[in-house]
């Protein structure tokens, strides 16, 4: 676990939440074959909103917010994101993907395209933006994420950290309103995992909607206005966060609990 | 290690050893025959073995190659010059048949006076194919690529100039239909430019050629398909193969991918079929069994005949080979793209796509080199491709009885179209590694 609040005070000014809804789940469930894994999962996320998700392995986590940009489909509920519903249709689901930015555990970055390739693709192509002005947004953000000297280099010669600020990076040039992160640091050595967290952190002081699969718990403590325990497909409980850690309801949370903060 | 327990545990290095030269048995020629050719008893006697196989095989035709004769007009001329200059019995060969037949060998029975024509596309043909191998050209030039097809028609089989012209037309139209109609609704400008440059070949191209014609004369000689033959034979169908197979091929590896049954089932039955027949039997078809299904009176010419059948079995070799491609893709790379709302075709034509490719150029150019030299097979079907025409060749009364030298002359000719392009799949592959392994 890395630590994070002794070494920084992190500026509250922006984090406020609205009461507008950016994403609202309604008895959600989903089926892998016959197997169960979310299993009438509720949740309303409000703008701004800082959510940290966390669990036991196989518990549902990554495959939760995988259903919010439809990389995996949900069988029956409704998860309504910004207003749109999401259905079969194809175009209300590109579109959700572009005002939903996801970073994963292992980055994904494009091997064949420089940093800045990277970061220029979506805007120019689904945005239409052009080029020159996606480039000048790309650099913006590759400086906000630390690495700008990096841009015309490709993804294989950066350190795993660097990666995930880039992938970080690739996700804000399209201005997302809601961000959605699957255990962003997991892959990544210690010292590295505190440069993405910073950057992380940078972004929910700018009030943006996020939402996070981490076992950080420093993280959460330091920026989450609500940590959700999830196992067996289902949310166990929600609280904020000083009273989810230092006062568990359930059972489960309170094993979980102990085990990951035991080491 | 005895001063192991002499030290105090903690330890801290004071001096870094600098880096310094490796000892003299590791460099030199000595230690490098040493090490790869005799380093063992087993490896000494396969050097001996391969050194006697390379003597024995340049001692046989070193001297038949040296002592070629080039300038005879007969195979009975080459063996008179032999017998006064050498003595007889001597290993000579027989060059003179290239000397005088080469033409035939290159053009088949291509018109003499045209010979200009094959020249000048293939000069096409390089300059359009430049810009799509080497990305450091401008990209100015992929126009001149596009128009390269057109103008190397025109240029082969000549005729009037206005037909080429028409049918380029039609990608025009599918084009405008896309532009126009896709952005009221996306699938109908799809269909659109699929539907409409069909009905546009079938039913306006001809008739608009013609009238265009009628009043505007222009046009080259026209030169029927059956005067082709020789490698331009062979390259035209082999090139022609190649650019429409991989195109063609690519698709069908998408549609085998596709979640939608009843497009995945109808890519496998295609490539499971055309892969399951020999290509023979599949000229034969296009030689023989067409003429049944075709209306009679319908005149489809043998060598595009040909062509569709050569394309259609390498791309069936070629979706396998991309299919591979797109599978060894992480599904990371898949899920990047859609994440940041890119639709299929911008994933594919962006993300995947490039990187399955990549992989894919060895198996592709494999296939290629495949396609090529199986344009031979068209000799079975009438069609005088190099083999075909070495035949008419030894069959005439000056050359019967010659072979080495001519299956020598096809054999390096075809050597060269081959290795250029393994080499420039190698270059290829070079140039577009990306990671650090
Ligand atoms: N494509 C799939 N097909 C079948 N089962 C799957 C698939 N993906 C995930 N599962 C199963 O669904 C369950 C939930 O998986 P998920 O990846 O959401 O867990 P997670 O909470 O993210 O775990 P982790 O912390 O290990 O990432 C697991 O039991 C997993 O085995
Ligand atoms: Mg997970």
């Amino acid at each position: 676990m890395v630590e994070l609040t002794q070494e920084r005070t992190i500026d509250r000014s922006h984090m406020q939440v609205s009461d507008e809804v950016a994403i609202e789940i309604r008895n959600m469930n989903k089926w892998y074959g016959s197997f169960h894994v979310l299993r009438d999962v509720n949740l309303t996320v409000q703008r701004g909103e800082r959510i940290v998700i966390c669990g036991p392995s196989g518990s549902g986590k990554s495959t939760l917010i995988r259903c919010i940009n439809r990389l995996e489909e949900h069988q029956s509920g409704d998860i309504i994101v910004d207003g749109t519903e999401l259905s079969s249709d194809l175009k209300n689901i590109d579109k959700i993907r572009s005002e939903v930015g996801m970073c994963f555990q292992h980055f994904n970055l494009f091997p064949h395209l420089t940093i800045l390739e990277n970061c220029t693709l979506a805007p120019i192509w689904v945005r239409n933006t052009p080029k020159k002005e996606a480039e000048e947004t790309a650099m913006h953000f590759l400086e906000k994420v630390k690495i700008p000297d990096q841009a015309h280099k490709y993804p294989g010669m950066l350190s795993g950290g660097q990666q995930q600020r880039v992938a970080i990076a690739r996700s804000l040039c399209m201005k997302p309103r809601i961000m959605l992160f699957d255990e962003p640091t997991s892959a990544l050595d210690p010292e590295m995992i505190k440069e993405v967290l910073d950057t992380m952190i940078e972004l929910a002081e700018e009030g943006m909607t996020m939402l996070c699969v981490t076992h950080e718990m420093g993280f959460a403590q330091a920026v989450a206005n609500r940590v959700i325990f999830m196992d067996q497909g289902q949310i166990v409980e929600q609280n904020e966060p000083t009273e989810f850690f230092n006062n568990p309801q359930s059972e489960r949370t309170q094993l979980f609990l102990s085990q990951i903060i035991g080491h | 290690m005895s001063d192991t327990h002499a030290q105090t545990v903690p330890y801290v290095r004071k001096t870094m050893v600098e880096q310094s030269p490796p000892p003299a048995s590791e460099i030199g020629v000595v230690k490098w025959l040493r090490e790869n050719l005799f380093s063992g008893p087993l490896n000494i006697i396969l050097t001996l073995i391969s050194l006697w196989v390379v003597y024995w095989v340049v001692s046989h035709v070193g001297p038949w190659l040296i002592n070629g004769i080039w300038d005879a007009d007969s195979l009975s001329e080459c063996r008179e010059i032999r017998n006064a200059t050498m003595g007889e019995g001597t290993s000579a060969a027989c060059f003179g048949v290239i000397g005088e037949r080469w033409q035939q060998l290159v053009y088949g029975f291509y018109p003499k006076e045209a010979y200009w024509r094959p020249v000048v596309a293939l000069l096409v043909f390089f300059a359009g194919l430049a810009p799509v191998l080497f990305a450091s050209l401008p990209r100015k030039l992929l126009y001149f690529t596009m128009a390269s097809p057109f103008l190397m028609f025109m240029l082969l089989w000549g005729g009037s100039i206005w037909g080429p012209i028409a049918v380029a037309l039609g990608f025009g139209v599918g084009y405008a239909a896309i532009k126009l109609i896709s952005p009221i609704n996306g699938l109908l400008g799809t269909v659109a430019a699929i539907v409409l440059p069909i009905l546009y070949w079938f039913l306006i191209a001809g008739p608009l050629a013609g009238a265009v014609n009628s009043v505007l004369p222009i046009g080259l000689e026209y030169i029927p398909s059956k005067d082709f033959g020789g490698f331009l034979l062979s390259s035209i169908i082999g090139v022609a193969g190649i650019f429409l197979s991989l195109p063609l091929g690519i698709l069908l590896a998408l549609a085998r991918q596709s979640d939608l049954p009843i497009i995945k089932w109808c890519a496998v039955t295609f490539i499971e079929v055309i892969r399951g027949v020999p290509l023979i039997v599949w000229l034969f078809t296009a030689s023989l069994l067409l003429n049944y299904f075709l209306p009679p009176g319908t005149n489809f010419d043998l060598m595009l005949r040909v062509i569709i059948m050569v394309t259609l079995f390498s791309a069936a070799y070629i979706a396998e080979v991309v299919r591979g491609g797109l599978a060894a893709l992480p599904k990371g790379q898949y899920e990047g793209a859609d994440s940041l709302g890119l639709n299929y075709w911008q994933s594919m034509q962006l993300i995947i796509l490039p990187q399955a490719l990549k992989i894919s150029i060895p198996g592709i150019v494999n296939t290629f080199i495949g396609l090529f030299k199986d344009t031979t097979l068209v000799v079975f079907i009438g069609l005088f491709d190099p083999l075909g025409l070495a035949g008419a060749i030894r069959a005439s009364t000056e050359w019967n009885g010659i072979y080495w030298e001519l299956f020598l002359f096809i054999g390096i000719m075809f050597f060269i179209a081959c290795f250029s392009m393994g080499r420039y799949s190698l270059y290829l592959e070079k140039k577009l590694q990306r990671d650090h392994r």
